[in-house]
């Protein structure tokens, strides 16, 4: 079963930009894309640990800042030729309000 | 209604690397818009036949060097008709005919039929043993030879024949090489070169007999001989004819289509029939033919933009390089470098290491290199000589290659070749040759841009890059695809940045997303390289107009701070001209203590570094340290860092001038401005130059009678002096000239290029002449500088920490306590 939880409004996220929301498992980025969907991953690139919250958002992808690694914000995974995942957590949008659901893996650092 | 939109139906006549090439670019560009049906005579997939040396050598195997195997063609939806050969092409009916009589439709139709090798029509030339060099099937054939005879002789002393000659020998075989003049490789090397160049291979035991002319090949069931021009013979149970290759264009000649030396194309590589398109060895453009890889993968690029019907794409023929695949011989030929009464030569022989270089120059630029023996700086002379680069400039440092001009990436280190697979290549993110050359072998990977993406080597500071195109070349065996010669911004877009800048002005576009729709470009948001780029270009050229997008700055200037690897912040204060006074001390000290900042430091630059900030706690940081009246010292952007000095007149005993004063000056009046790249300026007071002025991107050197102004140094990657600009006698003009000089490198300076490279690429004389000899130009550019600057000096740290600017940036969106 999922458990939804208010995490803010939308407007609170920039367009093709992010926000953390910290948990007691690390802190979750949550994007929000040109079009306004919304995507919530760890904030850790598989690399080495970069914030991703902090990359350059494009399309449905972020660039770490730390090394460039590109990141599909709807699966985690790299970007070939890069290789590794970030733990994704479902996200979504109700009347501009986002709503989160925490899955558990987050919280095994 | 149809269900289903009826496709284009694309037809490839050949199934080597230019066609397929050319498609691969297809489907990036235009994935659904044709049926692909690709003809290949041969029973194999895509292979890269340039590495058919290093098969024949033994180096490589042939599932070493195949480039597309059936299966790509299958996940492509590629119909691949492989050993069936076209015997016709019907234009009227628009139809391709098999040599089984199988008629094929096509509404386009793409010939990349290649080359054949040259055979001379000499008696015995049909007999078994005599073979050219073009394909698996040759090599397979000498591979099986080598173990059956002993006797080989080589027809031809060029590229070719040399590396058939040393894949033979290194099967066992005595190999004689014969070659109608007497220098070796003549169309890529000088005597000199050749002479050096026969030397060590007769050092590993091959044998030469040149000039000589064969008369006849001899033999009556195989070949058992070779008689020559001059009487004598040779044993030979092998004869590889290596004389050269022969755009294969008989099937489009029968067809009518115009050919020459090869089907003639145009510059969108058509042919005189529209609907049919031709790439490779078997074309000629612009009365040139190719027999080289890097030209191909040009035109597949361009052949490709149109069939996608993109339309804007032209190919105006390469510069070719060229390398020999022999291992263990370092050689390297580029351009043209037959002397002629206006070119002039610069020539280093070291006969004792083995090293000759010779540089070609023409109008003050590079027009053909030949090196042997240290061929490190191949890609660098390569480079500059496509650029066409005025080189005057450092001409008398030229031969001596990019290290000796501060340029190169790890020093001592001169060939690729004989470095052991742990030798770190890429110092920044530690990756040693032995993954370079693993990563382009395994993922079959051709260009720079592939083995960053790849191995992340060259990725981040890119000083090794000459290194990795070395190792690129080394083992592609010479002839890979180097950098375009106009490069694109990024991949998203095929156009440069020159390209960009000036449709931001003709077209009077003003927002990131209105120059992406206007220049077709090919990703929904662009990419973390080119929105930063448009960004600043927009900046730059409208200010006060252009709503900066912070999306679209990299983490450090949006949040103007550096991050560090664990993702904490460093914050500098700006200490104008590196003076500061005790109270700015006492403020930052007690900043440290307040926010258990665990590392201050003191800069390069004469500044302070607090390290360890986090996020959160910026604003905080940022409103102590306003209080006590500092300001942002932007030491994360693409802009004004610092402004180093000495104390100068004030203090110094030899001190000319003011140095100190004007440091600060200098400062007040351009810190804050946006540039393509980090800007560093150094004032000393006297020409011992304690400020170190000399390496900065602007520098000045005080003098008792004036002001020496010098820029485009470097001091980090690259170690490179100033150039001297100019020599003025007030403060003012100082001041008016560095101005001019930052705002010129503004307008034209691309994004992430220092101003050395700037200057580089449009040459000292030019910028000269607009900032110091044009004096109304050099004014109206220091009243744009001026003009902008209204807008852009606002001290980012104090509008965030007390006026609320992009408050959400540095608070969490929630806090979560989950049970
Ligand atoms: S930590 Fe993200 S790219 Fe290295």
């Amino acid at each position: 079963m999922t458990s939804w939880i208010e995490i803010g409004a939308l407007d609170d996220i920039p367009r093709l930009g992010s926000r953390v929301v910290r948990t007691p498992g690390g802190n979750i980025a949550v994007f929000r894309t040109e079009s306004d969907e919304v995507f919530a991953l760890d904030d850790r690139c598989p690399h080495k640990g970069g914030p991703l919250s902090q990359g350059i958002v494009h399309n449905k992808r972020v660039t770490c800042p730390l090394h460039n690694f590109v990141i599909e914000l709807a699966s985690g995974q790299a970007v070939a030729p890069d290789e590794g995942c970030t733990h994704t957590h479902p996200a979504k949008v109700e009347n501009g309000v986002v709503w989160l659901s925490v899955r558990q893996a987050a919280a095994v650092s | 209604m149809l269900d289903k939109v009826i496709k284009q139906k694309l037809v490839v006549i050949g199934n080597g690397m230019a066609g397929i090439r050319t498609v691969e670019a297809l489907l990036e560009r235009a994935p659904d818009l044709y049926d692909i049906t690709v003809f290949g005579s041969e029973p194999y997939g895509n292979y890269n036949r340039i590495l058919l040396s290093p098969v024949l050598a033994g180096e490589k195997t042939v599932d070493d060097i195949m480039l597309n195997t059936v299966d790509w063609y299958e996940d492509n939806n590629i119909t691949l008709r492989k050993g069936e050969t076209i015997s016709m092409i019907d234009r009227r009916t628009c139809e391709v005919v098999t040599d089984a009589g199988d008629r094929v439709p096509y509404d386009r139709l793409l010939i990349a039929t290649g080359s054949n090798p040259i055979m001379l029509p000499l008696p015995g030339k049909e007999l078994p043993g005599v073979i050219g060099f073009r394909d698996i099937y040759d090599v397979d054939r000498m591979i099986k030879a080598s173990t059956d005879y002993r006797n080989a002789v080589v027809i031809g002393g060029g590229l070719l024949g040399l590396e058939a000659a040393n894949g033979l020998m290194k099967r066992g075989m005595n190999v004689t090489v014969v070659h109608l003049l007497d220098t070796l490789m003549e169309r890529q090397l000088d005597p000199v070169a050749g002479g050096l160049l026969r030397k060590s291979l007769e050092e590993r035991g091959m044998v030469f007999k040149m000039p000589a002319q064969t008369q006849a090949i001899l033999g009556e069931d195989r070949v058992t001989g070779v008689r020559f021009g001059d009487g004598t013979e040779l044993p030979a149970d092998l004869v590889v004819m290596a004389v050269g290759i022969r755009p294969n264009f008989e099937l489009a000649k029968k067809a009518g289509l115009y050919c020459e030396r090869g089907i003639v194309v145009s510059d969108t590589m058509q042919t005189y029939d529209g609907r049919i398109y031709a790439v490779g060895e078997c074309v000629q453009h612009r009365r040139q033919t190719y027999g080289l890889v890097a030209p191909l993968f040009d035109q597949a690029k361009v052949c490709a933009n149109h069939l996608a019907m993109k339309g804007f794409a032209t190919y105006d023929g390469s510069v070719t390089s060229t390398k020999l695949k022999v291992t263990g011989i370092d050689l390297f030929s580029a351009g043209d470098f037959a002397p002629g009464p206006d070119k002039e030569e610069i020539v280093l022989q070291d006969a004792n290491r083995g090293v000759y270089k010779r540089i070609i120059l023409k109008d003050k630029k590079i027009v053909g290199a030949v090196l042997y023996g240290d061929t490190i700086d191949g890609p660098w002379y390569f480079q500059h000589l496509r650029d066409g680069t005025d080189v005057s400039h450092m001409r008398e440092r030229l031969v001596f290659g990019a290290a000796n001009l501060g340029e190169g990436g790890v020093s001592g280190q001169n060939s690729v070749a004989a470095m052991s697979d742990e030798t770190e290549i890429c110092g920044c993110n530690g990756v040693c040759k032995g993954a370079i050359v693993k990563a382009i072998s395994e993922k079959k990977l051709f260009t720079l841009d592939d083995v960053r993406a790849h191995t992340k080597a060259s990725s981040s500071c890119g000083s090794c890059t000459g290194l990795v195109e070395q190792v690129l070349a080394f083992t592609l065996g010479g002839d890979y695809s180097a950098a375009p010669k106009v490069k694109p911004l990024c991949k998203c877009t095929d156009h440069s940045h020159d390209d960009v800048r000036r449709v931001i002005v003709e077209q009077q576009l003003k927002t990131i997303p209105a120059v992406m729709r206007f220049m077709e470009w090919k990703t929904l948001n662009g990419c973390h390289s080119c929105r930063p780029a448009l960004n600043y270009y927009l900046l730059a050229t409208w200010p006060g107009e252009y709503r900066d997008d912070q999306q679209s700055r990299f983490i450090n200037e949006r949040v103007h701070a550096n991050i560090q690897k664990d993702g904490t912040y460093s914050v500098v204060p700006r200490m104008w001209g590196g003076v500061t006074t005790p109270s700015e001390l006492r403020a930052i000290a007690d900043v440290a203590e307040k926010f258990n900042i665990p590392t201050v430091k003191v800069t390069g630059g004469q500044r302070i570094d607090l390290l360890g900030v986090k996020k959160e706690d910026l604003p905080a940081v940022w409103a102590d340290l306003n209080d006590a009246g500092m300001v942002s010292g932007h030491a994360y952007a693409k802009g004004l860092r610092t402004v180093k000095t000495c104390v100068g007149s004030e203090w110094c005993r030899f001190g000319t001038q003011d140095s100190t004063g004007l440091g600060v000056k200098l400062e007040k009046f351009m810190w804050g401005s946006w540039t393509p790249a980090k800007v560093k300026l150094g004032v000393s007071g006297c020409p011992r130059n304690c400020a170190e002025a000399t390496c900065k991107d602007v520098g000045v050197v005080c003098v008792d009678s004036g002001y020496e102004i010098h820029f485009a140094g470097a001091a980090g990657l690259h170690i490179k002096g100033t150039e001297f600009l100019t020599k003025v006698e007030t403060e003012d003009e100082c001041l008016e000239v560095i101005v001019a000089l930052t705002q010129l490198y503004r307008e034209e300076g691309w994004y992430l290029e220092r101003m050395y490279k700037w200057c580089d690429r449009v040459g000292l004389e030019q910028i000269r002449k607009r900032v110091v000899d044009d004096i109304t130009n050099r004014k109206a550019l220091f009243g744009r500088f001026a003009y902008s600057q209204q807008f852009a000096q606002t001290d980012p740290w104090a509008e965030r920490a007390s006026r609320g600017v992009d408050r959400n940036e540095f608070a969490p969106l929630a806090e979560l306590e989950l049970a």
